[in-house]
């Protein structure tokens, strides 16, 4: 059977970096080309050398798909297309591509202009790089070419996340991205049919949680915030830009609204506002209920939350601020962390998963001294709370997409390699499908069945349907199908055999006829030997159609029995064409027991 | 394609070298969302003739507002439903407050009819009553069965309610999220016209004498007794409820029997023309379309072409306009009036072209100094229009989808609310309209019948005022007849129809670009139209499609789609079973069987599990399935039956008797008879009979096999 095989790049048993090769009936695909957060050398974009040791991947590769716009997703496009050399179709979201070019322009001034590194790419090719990308709806099939197809699913992580089923000849695999089983805030959840695919690439960020229910976590959210700034601490948020960010707004503007709270919140993104309007423009992307009452109230004009400005880091009294990036790893989060650290009344809250290498990862971890590259040491005395709020799905999550879209076999991405083994056990054992969880570099070979479409005659099929329907229904019964298999031109039809000598003229069929009479001895009248030997071989041949002729012909297939009288003599004619020679031959020997 | 990487596969492919380079696709009918589960079976059972036929109705006598069936595969599907509205033009408006025209005008007596429900207006009689509507035709097919409505475009889903909250309708209806959105739009202010302006009375005797069934000269087929009042508001929100959302390209299974796609038609926002496919037949749906690129995404004609049928319909309204020049009338007729210090009603729908109309005519009047005249847009849907406009990026032109990235709002209206250019308001009383009201302006406002909503008062208001100008932009209604009941009338009236859709020349182009096997139409598209009866150039051309077949109203008509072939997928054990066997020159021919498994519809062979069968003597399993079974062909010359004659004698049967007659029907037959045997062999053009007495089984197997050698076989 055919192959299909999968090599990560980044992803494999690993978070960050998500960089899938798939190839399947010939095509080579890549999913998602995202930036590991945790690196700042060359580890941080994927090996490019494994697909084309040197010179551009366009030959190698026929499309890359981005299932939403976060860095560790998209965050190597530019570098991708625009410096190693990609000119092939690239396909997205249409708010993935609205904004992944400014996540991306937000990661290179961090980069380039805050740390000072080269060999990165540039505006200029931020955009070239978007140019290249074919925005595509939801449910919408699209042929990349004559042989590919592919189509997007809602994914409900983050606005205008997908998952992407993908087809090439008779084999498909659905890619997941990151998504999320249940609703949130403002956006659904995830959603597939039972599209069967051979080949399910999942998400296991959170492969062994099962988290608890959303609102205890919003209220467990809300009471440390609260508490915090009502002892006069300041509460630092590091989020990304568009994402979990709107999320928590929404929830601490209706908080403060219904608390009648008056402490100060920032969001400290020049982009808020913009960034808002995404939501308010792509708003069919969000959830049913912002959906509906867009008109009346957009969700993401808020009232409580203000622009933040550098200067206010070190005003006095309590506040709350939303600062990117959201791992700490950069930028203006982690300049505030670095004077709000040492202060034991303050909190920083990590609202979602930290990469291994960056601030956020260390601190969760427990550090309480954090060293950075110019030997700063920063002591860390604020309360860290994790919060999970990512929306990735949970073990729970993940089950119930496969059982939903019925895959052949699973393969876990993006999560931690002990986690993967424990889901993969269960996968095994719940739904008795294969499961693969590779690591970096490693290449997954999955076998899938193979079915050949042909062409079959209508005569064929209406008379397989009428000798079907003329017997007593019965759920069980099988359905016997035979036809002759032409080949012509490189095409496949199957027809009926008359059809045959009528379709190619240049052959005629000699039938070879075979004849054999009976005596028979007996008193009985023409009508019950007749009766007789028709419930005989109806008896015995149960499986077969077994008609009477005229009141004196028994016709099984092409075996005829025919009953003769000749000058009050009567015998038995069994005559059969060849290709009915066993059958013939059975009825013959089973005739002649009886006469 | 050489991606054959397995060596079974190999093993099979290098069998059937045909094969190679045979395009291995996968049946798109697999896919998809399944359809709810169906009892097929019965479906069958019922229906064994109707699944190879396809049968065509028509439900609507408006090709504009369409409503047809397709019955094909055992299915039976509605496409559009439109409701036609020309038919309130024969009623009396219905005025927002006591209007001293329409409640003073006297009645029209006959003598057959002389109780007040006629009523003279202006120069012509109108019915007092509260308006009716032209729902699809009912009575020839049953509602009930229908398994699916698709929807192409919002004007072509107004009369749904109708078909499900009115019939026993069970089936699944698509549309296009805009579409569904928008014409709830439509639903909403229609009932909300209506139901503000009730009449205690209901006329009904007139329809009982024909003189009174067409009172004002229209373009009316069908009987008033077949004529509708309004659905109500609950009807229209249970009706929406049953619709499901449908993207562009994207592949909605029906009973795995068929594949739609909706496909971008570029008329309006969200606008579709449908592909309906099995895997060998195809046949294309085109309702309103346009070659042009305002606002919508444009049309998709890619997805159309190489059709074995294309049903079309939903051509321009206006085809004898011509349509450059009418914006730049339309412009300078506004801009006219507002320099006379007139006012400017235009009757218009909830949504569509006013959007263009706002950017368009904004800017003129920036061009021609008079930013300062204010547009009001009253409708009880315009607030929800106008914000839902702006979140629709990705069914828009690729120009205003290229603003959402920036971001900014596609279309400018968004702009010219912020900057007070353009207000809304749901009604003219409503709360603040009064006193933001400032004249002279432009007021864009339903309904363009001019039968009711908030329009019929403003007609009323600036009519007698020849300094305004009231201008007709929707093709729908023929202007003189929506005004007839305000006469008279001096306020200056424009006719500046804008007509999106397909006209006659586009689509002949159109049509012959898809190429297409036959193409269906509304016989008013073979003659020239009404208004125009001498523009011979306003027809679909006869040539353009290798068959042409026209309908029109109630009618029923067979469309010529023969179906000769299905698919089914063969499993590789079975498909590696088969031993091909080179008969002509390019043709291989081999016996296969199998067991045929049937799920939604997908036609499945797999090979046969022998010890799974019971009930079955064991030396019968191979004939049960035609296993290994294999035809004979060719002809036995003289030659082939000296060559039997000789492999008879190897065998050891030498006492032969040869003879050659041609007494059976004329057929010349070589009786070859075994002399102390009981056996006889006819050979002859058609086939050799070996005739065998009893118990001589062995014997005629020798015959057999030496028979077998001398002919060819696969």
């Amino acid at each position: 059977m055919p192959d299909i095989k999968v090599t990560c790049l980044g992803a494999g048993q690993d978070v960050g970096r998500s960089c899938i090769l798939l190839s399947m009936g010939g095509k080579n695909i890549m999913l998602d080309c995202g930036m590991h957060m945790g690196f700042n050398d060359e580890r941080r974009f994927p090996d490019f050398s494994y697909v084309a040791l040197e010179g551009p991947l366009t030959t190698y590769i026929d499309c890359v798909i981005i299932s939403h716009f976060h860095l560790d997703h998209c965050g190597a496009l530019p570098y991708m297309t625009e410096i190693v050399g990609y000119t092939g179709p690239i396909y997205m979201t249409h708010p993935t591509k609205a904004i992944a070019p400014i996540l991306l322009e937000d990661m290179r001034k961090v980069a380039v202009e805050r740390k000072g590194e080269s060999n990165f790419f540039t505006t200029q090719m931020i955009k070239d790089c978007m140019k290249k990308v074919t925005a595509v709806t939801l449910h919408q099939s699209v042929m990349v070419d004559n042989d590919m197809e592919i189509k997007a699913y809602y994914a409900g992580h983050v606005l205008g996340a997908a998952m992407f089923w993908i087809r090439v000849g008779n084999q498909s695999v659905v890619y997941t991205g990151d998504y999320n089983m249940t609703p949130d805030r403002h956006l659904g959840a995830a959603m597939i049919d039972k599209c069967k695919p051979d080949l399910l690439i999942t998400e296991s960020t959170y492969a062994t949680t099962i988290r608890d229910s959303k609102r205890c976590r919003e209220t467990d959210f809300l009471k440390k915030v609260h508490e915090c700034v009502a002892k006069g601490g300041k509460v630092l948020i590091p989020v990304f830009a568009l994402g979990r960010a709107q999320e928590l707004c929404i929830l601490l503007e209706t908080y403060w609204e219904r608390m009648n709270l008056k402490y100060p919140i920032y969001f400290a993104l020049g982009l808020t506002e913009k960034a808002n309007n995404y939501y308010k423009m792509f708003i069919t992307w969000t959830n049913q209920k912002i959906r509906k009452t867009f008109v009346q109230r957009n969700m993401f004009d808020f009232k409580h939350i203000k622009p933040f400005d550098r200067g206010y880091i070190d005003n006095p009294g309590s506040m709350v601020v939303f600062a990117t990036p959201g791992m700490l790893h950069a930028g203006l989060s982690l300049q505030i962390f670095k004077k709000w650290a040492p202060n034991e009344n303050n909190m920083v809250i990590m609202p979602g998963y930290c990469v291994q290498g960056t601030v956020g990862h260390k601190i969760l971890g427990g550090a309480k001294k954090i060293e950075f590259e110019n030997r700063q040491v920063v002591e860390v005395k604020m309360a860290v709370e994790y919060m999970s709020f990512s929306a990735h799905a949970d073990a729970k999550g993940i089950m119930q997409l496969i059982a939903n879209c019925e895959p052949r076999n699973v393969l876990l991405v993006h999560g931690e390699a002990a986690k993967m083994e424990f889901l993969k056990d269960k996968i095994r054992e719940e739904f008795k499908i294969d499961c693969f969880s590779p690591a970096n570099g490693e290449t997954c070979v999955i076998r899938t069945p193979l079915r050949i479409p042909i062409e079959c005659s209508l005569n064929l099929i209406k008379k397989e349907l009428k000798a079907y329907n003329a017997q007593p229904p019965d759920p069980k019964r099988r359905r016997y199908f035979n036809g002759i298999l032409a080949m012509k031109d490189g095409k496949l039809i199957l027809m009926d055999l008359p059809e045959v000598w009528k379709e190619f003229n240049g052959i005629n069929r000699h039938v070879i006829k075979f004849s054999s009479l009976i005596k028979l001895e007996t008193a009985s009248t023409n009508f019950q030997i007749v009766e007789e030997i028709h419930s005989l071989i109806k008896d015995r041949l149960s499986a077969w159609e077994v008609k009477i002729v005229d009141g004196q012909s028994i016709i099984i297939e092409s075996v005829v029995v025919k009953l003769n009288e000749e000058n009050a003599d009567k015998n038995l004619c069994v005559s059969w064409e060849s290709q009915d020679e066993d059958l013939g031959r059975y009825i013959l020997g089973l005739l002649q027991t009886i006469s | 394609m050489l991606w054959i990487l397995d060596n079974i596969f190999n093993k099979l492919c290098s069998k059937l070298t045909d094969f190679m380079f045979l395009n291995i696709v996968d049946n798109p009918l697999e896919k998809g969302c399944r359809s709810p589960n169906r009892h097929f079976v019965n479906k069958t059972e019922n229906n064994k003739l109707k699944y190879f036929k396809m049968k065509f109705y028509c439900l609507s006598n408006d090709p504009v507002h369409a409503c047809y069936v397709l019955s094909f595969k055992e299915l039976m599907i509605m496409l559009d439903c439109g409701l036609v509205m020309e038919t309130v033009l024969n009623f009396l408006p219905l005025p927002l407050v006591q209007s001293s025209k329409f409640s003073t005008c006297s009645n029209w007596n006959h003598p057959k009819l002389n109780d007040g429900e006629l009523k003279k207006a202006g120069n012509n009689i109108f019915i007092d009553s509260s308006p009716e509507f032209q729902p699809p035709l009912a009575k020839i097919i049953d509602f009930s069965e229908i398994d699916v409505i698709l929807i192409s475009n919002y004007m072509n889903m107004l009369a749904l309610p109708y078909i499900t909250e009115k019939t026993n309708f069970k089936g699944i209806v698509y549309a296009t999220e805009p579409t569904l959105q928008i014409a709830r739009f439509f639903l909403e202010e229609l009932v909300e016209y209506i139901d503000t302006t009730p009449k205690p009375n209901q006329a009904s005797k007139w329809k009982e004498f024909s003189e009174f069934h067409n009172l004002n000269n229209l373009n009316l087929e069908l009987h008033p007794l077949k004529w509708k009042k309004l659905f109500t508001l609950d009807e229209v929100h249970k009706s929406l409820s049953r619709v499901q959302i449908a993207g562009f390209d994207q592949k909605i299974d029906v009973f795995g029997a068929l594949e739609v796609k909706p496909v971008s038609s570029g008329y309006c926002l969200g606008s579709a023309n449908f592909v309906l496919s099995t895997g060998l037949e195809k046949i294309c749906y085109i309702s309103g379309s346009s070659t042009l690129t305002t606002q919508a995404k444009p049309i998709n004609q890619n997805a159309l072409k190489n059709s074995d049928v294309i049903i079309m319909s939903g051509l321009t309204q206006a085809p004898h306009i011509n349509p450059d020049a009418i914006l730049g009338d339309l412009c300078l007729n506004v801009v006219l009036t507002l320099r006379n210090n007139g006012t400017v009603l235009i009757p218009c729908y909830p949504s569509g072209v006013i959007y263009d109309l706002f950017e368009i005519l904004s800017q003129k009047l920036d061009d021609s100094g008079l930013s300062t005249i204010p547009m009001y847009f009253i409708s009880p849907v315009a607030e929800h229009s106008l914000a839902y406009s702006n979140i629709l990026a990705e069914w828009l032109s690729s120009t205003k989808q290229n603003k959402v990235y920036i971001p900014d709002e596609p279309f400018p209206h968004a702009n010219l609310v912020k900057n007070n250019r353009l207000k809304f308001f749901k009604h003219i009383y409503s709360e603040g309209f009064s006193a933001e009201f400032r004249q002279p302006c432009v007021i864009f406002c339903g309904h363009p019948s001019l039968r009711f909503g908030d329009i019929a008062h403003l007609i009323e208001q600036y009519g007698s005022n020849s300094n305004h100008t009231i201008i007709f932009t929707e093709p729908d209604f023929p202007f003189l007849q929506a005004l007839a009941p305000y006469h008279p009338l001096n306020m200056k009236v424009v006719y500046c129809p804008i007509e999106t859709s397909l006209n006659f020349q586009q689509a002949n182009k159109l049509i012959k670009d898809l190429k297409t096997e036959v193409l269906v139409i509304p016989k008013v598209y073979t003659n020239p139209p009404n208004i125009a009866p001498n523009r011979d150039d306003l027809v679909i051309d006869r040539q353009i499609a290798k068959q042409i077949i026209t309908f029109k109203c109630g009618d029923c008509i067979k469309l010529p789609l023969k179906r000769k072939k299905n698919q089914v997928f063969v499993d590789p054990d079975v498909a590696l079973s088969v031993i091909p066997q080179e008969v002509m020159n390019g043709v291989k021919l081999a016996p296969l069987s199998g067991i045929l498994d049937v799920k939604d519809n997908v036609y499945n062979i797999r090979s046969v599990d022998m010890n799974c069968i019971e009930g079955v003597p064991k030396q019968l399993l191979n004939s049960l399935f035609k296993k290994q079974v294999s035809y004979e062909y060719g002809t036995m010359n003289q030659m082939d039956i000296d060559m039997f004659l000789n492999k008879l004698k190897q065998e050891g049967i030498t006492d032969i008797k040869t003879s050659q007659t041609n007494e059976n029907d004329g057929i010349l037959t070589t009786k070859i008879k075994l002399i102390n045997e009981d056996i006889s062999i006819d050979i002859s053009d058609k086939g050799t009979h070996i005739h065998c007495g009893e118990g001589k089984q062995n014997l005629r197997i020798k015959i057999r096999d030496a028979l077998l050698s001398c002919l060819n076989k696969f």
